[in-house]
């Protein structure tokens, strides 16, 4: 065997595991649903799937369940994004400051990250359910001891943000942390012995300091966001019900859930699907939209 | 001015301290809930537990569960987990080798192939997947839904895309005279890879198998659609999901679950916490 040929065996060879696995599990399974999406499959096995066109995507657009699934998700992303946001870079402001013990505080801001979105929809339901109302009765404060937050479809959203939070800021502080080390300290030092306040330098220095980290921080929050299904599922199971356009929607099956619920709760994997694929390309233009505006907002500052 | 600072200090302190203490506060319910008696869970869920004894008769209830098989579950997540991780990481970097060594047009078209599953949601392929692996399962014969080589194989796939990515951009800088020198003393392609880069490699191999431990460890959906829920191989997630969906009102075995669910992890956290967070912070970055 020359050795060209030899260079090229190991080229496939090597290449091999992780190509075949990403083509069979990723790669055409994305192809089969675009032209899924298109038919009226059913994925009963030994029926053959008919071509059907556009058929779903009209029957999704005119769907008042999905319109609503849609302004809802849009709302959660981007309140979660907010707010998971504001507390990691309060999280990092105050565990990169002079204060003792401040590695175990960021480690202990850091373990909900580590617990799965299903077990932690479990404990939010539970502490939703029974803790909030207690420490209401304990307290004598009658608003908490009613709060019934997730037999509330205006609360419920709030709800869910609150875990999400609760697991996420936590990670997000670490890549803050990461940044705010690397802010010159002399710049800060220099700053204040020209007389400039708390605001001015976090402002003017601080900020455009570790605008590369919002990039990363806003791209990740925002998919993150736009995806969640595991803590929906233990957490709300969608629910509760809302009046929308005079029909019944379930007020936090966000489009992860939708999707899932369509397929297989309605028996609809073609509607699925269809939903799918819109999924797919509204999350891709936003994060490719949100990094293309960030990475010119990096340049400016 | 230094009593200030004093001030400004205790103050941060204060304010640290008191959002640890409400980060931590859910832990602290799981934990004094899993010492309950379902009858004590409902009249008072803030109190602490009248008999710290009841814990252990939760955890038996637990561990002797048929629907939970908490020690099955456990052995099936940890071997899905690590021989998850193992493949991902040793296929993804010999991958990216040697699409950074062999530079044609073939192999910067499968690096963009693999970089565009970065983008692709899960949500999009989930249902052609199944339909995938069934197909394979008649055409074939291979068995890929409800087994452990399927549900590796699936994790393979998902995770090949990040880490091949993160791979690619390390094995970029590492000089090829070192692979030169080594080729001149008779070593073979293979030789090179495993005794020479794969070393190199390590501090990457350390942040990927973080990031993914955590994912495949929790994950829910994916297992829920290969393995099934309340099947014969079931994760930890999965078990959790069929405990919860029987039993609805039982909080204080709920709880207790929920404890011995997280313990694993979070025990494993507390050992290797300074490369972990070292870890999955250059991880991030990149």
């Amino acid at each position: 065997m020359n050795r060209h040929v030899k260079d090229k065996l190991v080229f496939w060879l090597f290449l091999a595991p992780a190509l075949i696995s990403f083509l069979v599990v990723v790669i055409i399974p994305f192809f089969m649903g675009l032209f899924y999406s298109m038919t009226d499959w059913t994925a009963v096995a030994g029926l053959k799937a008919n071509w059907v066109g556009l058929e779903n995507y009209k029957a999704m657009f005119s769907s008042v369940a999905f319109k609503y699934s849609f302004m809802r998700t849009f709302l959660f992303t981007l309140l979660s994004v907010l707010s998971i946001n504001f507390v990691a870079l309060t999280f990092a402001f105050l565990v990169t400051r002079e204060i003792r013990f401040k590695n175990f505080y960021r480690a202990g801001f850091f373990i909900p990250n580590l617990i799965g979105g299903l077990v932690l929809g479990y404990i939010w339901q539970f502490i939703f359910k029974s803790v909030v109302p207690a420490i209401g009765s304990l307290l004598g404060i009658n608003f908490l001891e009613e709060l019934l937050l997730l037999a509330d479809p205006n609360l419920t959203l709030f709800g869910l943000i609150l875990a999400f939070t609760w697991q996420y800021a936590g990670y997000i502080m670490m890549i803050y942390v990461a940044a705010l080390l690397n802010v010159p300290q002399e710049l800060l030092e220099a700053s204040e012995i020209d007389g400039a306040n708390f605001w001015q330098k976090l402002w003017n220095i601080t900020v455009p300091m570790i605008a590369q980290a919002f990039t990363i921080t806003s791209f990740l929050t925002l998919v993150n966001s736009f995806k969640q299904y595991d803590i929906i599922v233990a957490l709300t199971s969608g629910g509760p019900t809302a009046i929308y356009q005079g029909q019944t929607v379930n007020s936090t099956e966000l489009l992860a859930v939708h999707i899932y619920n369509v397929a297989f709760k309605y028996n609809n994997m073609a509607e699925g699907q269809a939903r799918a694929i819109v999924f797919f390309l509204v999350l891709s233009v936003v994060s490719i939209g949100q990094v293309y505006y960030s990475k010119k907002r990096e340049v400016e500052m | 001015m230094r009593n200030k600072k004093k001030i400004t200090r205790i103050l941060l302190t204060v304010i640290t301290v008191t959002l640890f203490l409400v980060t931590l506060f859910p832990f602290f319910i799981v934990l004094i809930n899993s010492a309950k008696s379902s009858l004590e869970i409902i009249t008072d869920p803030i109190a602490l537990p009248r008999q710290w004894s009841q814990l252990f008769s939760n955890i038996e209830e637990i561990w002797t569960s048929p629907s939970i098989r908490y020690a099955s579950s456990v052995y099936t997540s940890s071997i899905i987990t690590i021989l998850s991780l193992i493949a991902i990481s040793v296929f993804s970097a010999m991958a990216a080798w040697v699409l950074v060594r062999r530079k044609t047009k073939m192999s910067t078209f499968i690096f963009l192939l693999f970089i565009s599953g970065l983008i692709i949601p899960f949500q999009v392929v989930m249902f052609p997947l199944v339909a995938l692996f069934r197909t394979i399962n008649q055409t074939v014969g291979l068995q890929m839904l409800r087994t452990y080589h399927g549900m590796i194989f699936a994790y393979v796939g998902f995770g090949a895309p990040l880490a091949v990515f993160m791979f690619h951009g390390f094995i970029k800088s590492i000089p090829l005279e070192l692979e030169e020198a080594a080729l001149i003393d008779g070593c073979s392609k293979t030789q090179i890879f495993f005794l020479i880069v794969m070393p190199i490699l390590k501090p990457i191999f350390v942040t990927i198998s973080i990031l993914n431990a955590i994912w495949i460890w929790n994950d829910f959906l994916l297992p829920s659609l290969i393995l099934g829920v309340g099947q014969d191989i079931q994760t930890i997630p999965l078990a959790i999901a069929a405990f919860a969906g029987s039993f609805v009102k039982k909080w204080d075995l709920i709880m207790t679950a929920v404890l011995m669910a997280a313990a694993p992890i979070i025990v494993g956290f507390i050992l290797g916490q300074k490369h972990i967070i070292k870890g999955m912070v250059s991880g991030s970055i990149k």
